[in-house]
């Protein structure tokens, strides 16, 4: 049976991760490949890398980190962050990535999905999307959540999907970083309207919130970073609570 | 098993690092070319690919591969795409393959999400690739179009129907799932294939 996957996700600068991870037993808690390594060992199903190097100058520590962890690592792995032409993705995936994720470059400029698609193919197409609801409707935001952008969320996800996108991440605003659990009723909604993978981000807390975005919010795959990071939850105890709820994981 | 020459197709399709990678943790250092000659001499020849069936086949064919891979001797590993292509067609851009496998390449129905992406169970392991590993276990597939089940199928998989994760065929080996992303398994399962 397909597995529910389990995605750690970690937020890297200039090659290092950043923000929020404390772990007292690896040599250097900062080193992206030694953290991949640990999870990929735990038993994380995936991993997803976030580039927050804004420069331009910059990106080439990121191609650096993805042939490193290419090397290291045998499970597959994304890599997001300030990816806006094919050319950018080529290079990526030829350093040993197997899929990109894109955010805001494919809301301003959606043709570039099914470039992607096309050049790549689906698979390889990861299209993150952030979202925050108020007064009564969905909209999506760029920027890291900054710049409001007035696009209805369900649009966009069923645009992306017509565009050629083989996955959807999406993070709800309102429920990242309140570990109160994540946007299910609203999954479960993008999750019958298209028949793409679907990957729940924002809101870990628990290990009861896992086993619910799996069955309420009809996700795929969950991805959470500080609770892994702090290891308030560890996942070979994820995986075993979530099979004891008869939700299909690879242990 | 580590001073053998295993060349990996290289054909502008797909994500040949990781096989290469995969390769170099098995302390083997593979050759990436899409030389005849070179194909020719090798000990074994792995044959990746993600991606388009039509755009690859048509990169195959500007090197002459699509005539070079069918007539090879040694033992050949298909990976992916690189299995689909194998095949006598596929339904994806009603492509031609290279006919080494007598099937054809189908696609998924839309009555679960498509593609298959994630972490699938091996059913029904037959052959020397599956040496040391266990029925059920975990490998990695990404794919939206499916070999069915047939003579030439030494492991299955089920997803929205039972289909062929893995073919064998004289010295023809293929993966559907992603050896060089599957974990521990994946990793018996390559150097099951570095060791025939």
């Amino acid at each position: 049976m397909l597995s529910k996957r389990i995605i750690p996700c970690l937020d890297v600068k200039d090659g290092r991760t950043v923000k929020g991870v404390n772990f007292v037993d690896l040599r250097d808690a900062g080193d992206a490949v030694e953290l991949a390594a640990y999870y990929a060992e735990q038993g994380a199903d995936e991993l997803v890398f976030l580039d927050i190097t804004a420069t331009h100058e910059k990106r080439k520590t990121l191609v650096d980190l993805v042939q490193k962890v290419a090397k290291e690592l045998n499970i597959p792995f994304t890599v997001g962050g300030g990816i806006s032409t094919p050319e950018d993705v080529g290079i990526l995936l030829n350093a040993g990535a197997d899929k990109v994720s894109i955010n805001s470059s494919a809301v301003r400029n959606p043709k570039l999905i099914s470039d992607l698609a096309s050049r790549f193919g689906s698979q390889c197409v990861v299209v993150a999307v952030d979202a925050r609801f108020a007064d009564g409707k969905w909209e999506v935001y760029l920027n890291g959540g900054r710049l409001a952008t007035g696009i209805d969320l369900f649009d966009w996800i069923l645009e992306a999907e017509r565009l050629g996108a083989g996955e959807i991440l999406f993070t709800s605003m309102n429920h990242d970083g309140t570990k109160n659990g994540f946007a299910n009723e609203t999954l479960a909604k993008l999750s019958e309207m298209i028949n793409i993978p679907i990957i729940a981000s924002g809101g870990a807390g628990n290990m009861e919130h896992f086993a619910d975005t799996f069955t309420e919010g009809k996700a795929d795959a969950a991805l959470a970073a500080s609770v892994f990071h702090f290891k308030e939850i560890e996942i070979p105890n994820l995986k075993k609570y979530l099979k004891s709820k008869d939700i299909p994981v690879r242990i | 098993m580590k001073d053998q020459k295993i060349v990996i197709i290289d054909y502008d399709a797909g994500n040949i690092q990781s096989v290469k990678y995969a390769l170099e943790r098995l302390g083997i250092t593979p050759v990436v070319s899409n030389n005849e000659e070179v194909i020719r001499s090798a000990d074994k020849v792995i044959f990746p690919g993600v991606g388009e069936a039509a755009w690859a086949m048509n990169s195959l064919r500007k090197n002459g591969l699509d005539k070079l891979i069918p007539q090879l001797t040694q033992p050949v590993l298909g990976i992916c795409l690189g299995m689909q292509l194998m095949c006598e067609s596929s339904e994806e851009s009603n492509t031609k393959g290279l006919g080494i496998f007598p099937l054809q390449v189908k696609r998924f129905t839309n009555e679960r999400k498509v593609p298959h992406m994630g972490w699938n169970q091996l059913d029904e392991l037959k052959g020397s690739l599956f040496d040391g590993v266990q029925e059920k276990e975990y490998t990695y597939f990404v794919h939206s179009y499916y070999v069915p089940c047939s003579e030439e199928t030494v492991a299955s998989c089920n997803y929205i129907l039972d289909f062929s994760a893995s073919l064998q065929k004289d010295n023809f080996y293929a993966c559907q799932f992603h050896p060089e992303k599957s974990g521990s398994v994946g990793v018996k399962i390559l150097e099951n294939f570095v060791n025939l």
